[in-house]
């Protein structure tokens, strides 16, 4: 605990803020990612230049992780609403003018690179209730009262993303905003009245369908009914989980070997190179696999959530803590996703997935929480902040 | 106020703590959750995983073997398999059926059925399988779209394998023919299924190719491959081929076949030529023939009506379907039960005024005024039906059916054709049996002149005649000659128990009928020396002919209309001193045995023997033959 013990410093140099890095984090994210260049390489058949890609993408998002881990950290409380706004604002912006793919509307097209707006508003919307919590105290966040500012801050771009529809990234933007609440103290009180609101919502998702105030989109509800019974629609929508489960099974304990799974290689498994990829690795891996992913997956955020306890300002804490959670959620979702035991909502597997957004999103909060905890020892000054 | 805002920090840390670590221990419980969820997918449920994973990526499908070839004994084929130019046309690969098939129809014959046809399939069939718009193309028309391929996005030629029956319908009623499964026949042969619910899967609906199926269609192959979602092979794991049919060598003479249905000219029935040693049938022919090929294609509904409708009965094998009243040709075995029981000598001399009376019915003689004194010899070779009543009265018909069914009478022969029938060989029982009272006497005298219930086959008349040409030995008829180049086993000839002397006597009266005069088949001997047949003519009523009629004149065939004319029967073996070949012959409404069947088979018994002896592969077999025989 020798850290803790260290004397507040207002300014920190350049190599003692590398050094300060949390080098075996780093370390774990880079082993995690690897592990996706090579499943790149697999679901390409050694010939689509995806784990290239991949890797690209890799290096930028770690160069942007660590020029943003070298930042005060209150530089980011100070602009923490603003990058909010700028996410509502995108969000907004998707809706309006998004380029329609995959039957929802989810990029913004620059002409030289697709964004998407949710990716940044995951990172954006627990930053914002890092900021929020921090600056009312830890007293008034066990409030009721003061619970109010921070639901509208989740609920906003929840709806937005809603609307899209992507229900997947709804129900991980609400998670991310949860812990935030949790660990920033919010009362025992709410998350119970939560549970039960959460209940009523899921019979009010039921009850709507068919009616005119239908809640979800027909889609959605098949993907709800086939994850209940996947043998119903085994060509349909029921396709997707059931060659999942085929190809997750038939791997067995010690897998097909790299590259020789034959539901990936032979196209029987959809989507493998962005939701499925854990399957993928599955088949060609096996249970040995599987479980070390897994493991490595967990070691990551109790690393993550251990370097949090060492953060000795709330809002580092929290936004450390919260962020952490979130990938939790994500990687949990995508597993469980995968295996039939939650449904299909399109929710990737993070740093293996194919995707550029959803990296770059990834390391910029790894790049926050490093920031957070190069500067685990600043004070701050709420009043001046 | 400041110690207040420090403990508080305090305060929210410690709660940070306590939370954090809440979470970190619901993470830890849910990742053992997810690690439970792989062991059961990947260890308690993986067997089935694992099959059904090997579904997916195998693709096992029957290969339909080649179907064996029949020739006749000469090598002639008989049955082939005719390369097929098909084409397939498949929705995945065109992005617009409908216009790649207007684009083939200005290539090829496309009819406007066959195109719908296939859209339709195309339609309502998986998006990745081929559909079948044209084949039997020519040679041309297949190189035309094959020229014209970039144009024809989608479409896929093939050359498959196609049955072909090159003899067309001389040989139709033997070899048979080849059609696509029907419902039933799958069902009838579970075992096989898949490989019958192969599209170019054939098998045999009739005659040889029906009764020798087994054997022609060979063992099915194999093909397991490695296939993606789409279908697509991606490689192939396991091959074999499987085993081809076997090769068929009939005992058939197709050019003599031929020769005998033309010998025929309108009219319809029956020849068939045996060899008397070896039972082999050398022409086995039915009048009409047909033309098989169209059904191994599926026959149109009206084609097969007006083949199935027609009255000369084309479909119909008359060889072996076809029961025909034997007439006068049945005497020899009245004759030969005489001698046998003892009843009579060949001296034995009955007068022929003409008639008979039986009870209140009159039994006629077709010669008017009668023959005066006959004895047997005379009998048959002047064929007098008063002999014939006067020696079955006597002997009474059981004796006459004894020595009927050890000629075969009655019983199907044992040949490798389907619809082969029994004929008929009435005696009391039968007829008790039958009808439900005693046997009427008149019948005995109708069946001494083979009329009345006893019915036979030509293949029958043939088998009898053969019999009586070795010397009284039976013979089984022998359609298969070889299987894979390799002689099928000839069955041994069976004594049926006769007295030489008997055997003998009936030859030389059959001798007499061809080459004395006076004798019915005199005119219609053959004349090359050496070569001289020894026959029976008949003559089968087809009509009743009242007393009034007989009272007045009995109207002569040429006055009568042709479907109530009598058949006309023959039944021959040549040569007569060394018997080799047994013949019979009927002629569906052909008026008179000697005027009209006769001279047809002093025409194909004589262009047999004169051929220019061919390279008949079969030597081996002729010689085990003449070993037995003799």
């Amino acid at each position: 605990m020798s850290f803790f013990d260290e004397a507040p410093r207002q300014r920190l140099s350049l190599p003692a803020r590398f050094l300060r890095l949390h080098w075996p984090l780093i370390a774990l994210i880079a082993a995690v990612a690897t592990v996706g260049f090579f499943m790149m390489h697999s679901v390409g058949r050694g010939q689509a230049p995806w784990a290239q890609q991949q890797m690209t993408r890799f290096i930028v998002g770690g160069g942007l992780m660590v020029a943003i881990a070298l930042v005060d950290v209150r530089f980011w409380r100070k602009i923490a609403y603003l990058a909010y706004a700028a996410g509502v604002a995108g969000l907004v912006a998707v809706d309006v003018m998004g380029v329609v793919g995959m039957g929802a509307q989810r990029w913004i097209d620059f002409g030289f690179v697709r964004f998407q707006p949710s990716e940044l508003m995951k990172v954006a919307l627990v930053l914002a209730l890092a900021r929020y919590y921090h600056d009312i105290g830890p007293v008034r966040a066990g409030k009721l009262l003061w619970l109010i500012p921070a639901l509208l801050m989740i609920a906003a771009p929840c709806a937005l993303v809603l609307i899209q529809p992507d229900l997947g990234t709804a129900v991980l933007l609400g998670l991310g905003g949860f812990s935030a609440m949790f660990l920033a103290g919010a009362s025992w009180w709410f998350f119970i009245l939560m549970a039960l609101g959460l209940g009523g919502a899921i019979w009010a998702v039921f009850a709507s369908q068919g009616t005119d105030w239908q809640l979800l989109r027909d889609y959605q509800y098949r993907r709800i009914e086939v994850f209940l019974d996947p043998t119903q629609d085994p060509q349909g929508a029921g396709y997707h989980i059931n060659q999942s489960m085929i190809a997750f099974g038939s791997g067995g304990v010690e897998g097909k070997g790299y590259m020789a799974g034959s539901q990936t290689q032979l196209d029987f498994l959809p989507e493998k190179r962005t939701d499925f990829i854990f399957t993928t690795f599955a088949e060609e891996f096996g249970m040995i696999g599987a479980v070390s992913l897994l493991a490595l997956y967990t070691l990551l955020v109790w690393m993550c959530l251990a370097s949090a306890l060492r953060i000795r300002h709330s809002f580092g804490r929290i936004l450390a803590g919260s962020l952490a959670m979130a990938f939790f959620c994500y990687y949990g979702i995508n597993m469980a996703m995968v295996m039939g035991l939650a449904p299909v909502v399109g929710v990737p597997l993070p740093l293996i997935s194919y995707g550029g957004t959803s990296m770059i999103a990834l390391m910029c909060a790894f790049g926050l929480m490093l920031s957070a905890f190069v500067y685990r020892d600043a004070p701050f000054d709420t009043r001046r902040g | 106020m400041r110690d207040e805002e420090l403990r508080g920090q305090e305060m929210g840390r410690k709660r940070f703590t306590r939370r954090v670590l809440l979470l970190g221990g619901v993470q830890g419980l849910v990742g053992a959750g997810l690690a439970a969820r792989m062991y059961h997918l990947q260890v308690v449920e993986s067997p089935q995983h694992r099959a059904a994973a090997d579904r997916n990526r195998f693709d096992d499908s029957m290969i339909a073997p080649p179907r064996g070839q029949i020739v006749d004994r000469f090598g002639r084929p008989l049955a082939v398999n005719k390369q097929n130019y098909r084409l397939f046309v498949s929705r995945d690969g065109s992005p617009d059926v409908e216009e790649t098939l207007a684009q083939l129809a200005r290539l090829i014959d496309l009819p406007e059925h066959r195109r719908q046809k296939a859209l339709r399939e195309l339609r309502t069939g998986s998006r990745f399988a081929p559909v079948m718009v044209a084949e039997n193309l020519t040679w041309d028309e297949f190189a035309l779209v094959n020229a014209n391929a970039p144009a024809l996005p989608g479409v896929t030629p093939d050359v498959g394998w196609m049955r072909d029956y090159p003899q067309k319908d001389s040989c139709a009623h033997v070899v048979g023919y080849v059609a696509t499964p029907s419902q039933q026949d799958q069902e009838a042969d579970p075992e096989n299924r898949r490989l019958l619910l192969l599209p170019s899967m054939k098998i045999g609906k009739n005659g040889v190719e029906r009764t020798e199926d087994p054997i022609l269609r060979g063992k099915a192959g194999a093909r397991r491959a490695e296939v993606n979602v789409r279908g697509q092979v991606i490689r192939e794991i396991s091959r074999d081929d499987g085993e081809r049919g076997a090769e068929l060598t009939l005992t058939l003479d197709a050019d003599l076949q031929k020769y005998a249905m033309e010998r025929m000219g309108d009219y319809s029935g029956s020849v068939v030529v045996m060899d008397v040693r070896t039972g082999d049938l050398i022409v086995l022919a039915s009048m009409p023939g047909y033309d098989p090929n169209p059904f191994v294609g599926g026959i149109s509904h009206a084609a097969w009506r007006a083949l199935n409708e027609d009255p000369l009965r084309p479909l119909n094998n008359k060889a072996v379907a076809g029961s025909y009243a034997p007439g006068s040709t049945f005497k020899m075995i009245v004759a030969l039960a005489g001698l046998d029981s003892g009843m009579i000598s060949p001296q034995h001399t009955v007068f022929c005024n003409g008639r008979m009376p039986l009870g209140d019915h009159i039994f006629h003689c077709w010669k008017r005024g009668g023959h005066g004194a006959v004895d047997m010899n005379r009998a048959i070779k002047e064929s007098c039906d008063v002999y014939f009543y006067d020696v079955a009265r006597r002997m009474g018909v059981d004796r006459i059916a004894e020595v009927g069914r050890k000629f075969g009478v009655g019983e199907a022969p044992d040949v490798a054709l389907p619809y082969v029938r029994p004929g008929v060989m009435p005696d009391r029982a039968w007829h008790l049996a039958k009808y439900g009272y005693g046997w009427p006497q008149g019948q005995t005298l109708n069946v001494s002149i083979g009329q009345g219930y006893v019915e036979m086959t030509p293949l029958q008349l043939a088998l009898m005649t053969a019999s009586f040409a070795n010397g009284g030995y039976g013979v089984t008829p022998r359609l298969v000659k070889a299987i894979n180049g390799e002689e099928v086993k000839l069955e041994p000839l069976v004594d049926l128990g006769f007295r030489r002397a008997h055997i003998e006597a009936m030859q030389r009266s059959m001798d007499a009928v061809c080459n004395e005069q006076r004798g019915t088949g005199y005119n219609a001997r053959i004349k090359l020396a050496g070569y001289e047949m020894a026959g029976k003519t008949g003559t089968a009523q087809v009509r009743r002919i009242t007393a009034a009629e007989r009272a007045r004149r009995v109207r002569a065939n040429e006055e009568l209309p042709r479907h109530l004319r009598d058949h006309a029967l023959f039944v021959a073996y040549a040569p007569r001193h060394d018997p080799r070949y047994a013949c019979s012959i009927i002629v569906e409404h052909g008026g008179g045995g000697s005027a009209v069947a006769a001279p047809m088979v002093r025409d194909i018994l004589t262009r047999l023997m004169t051929r220019p002896p061919p390279s008949e592969a079969a030597g081996a077999s002729e010689e085990v033959g003449q070993g037995r025989a003799g």
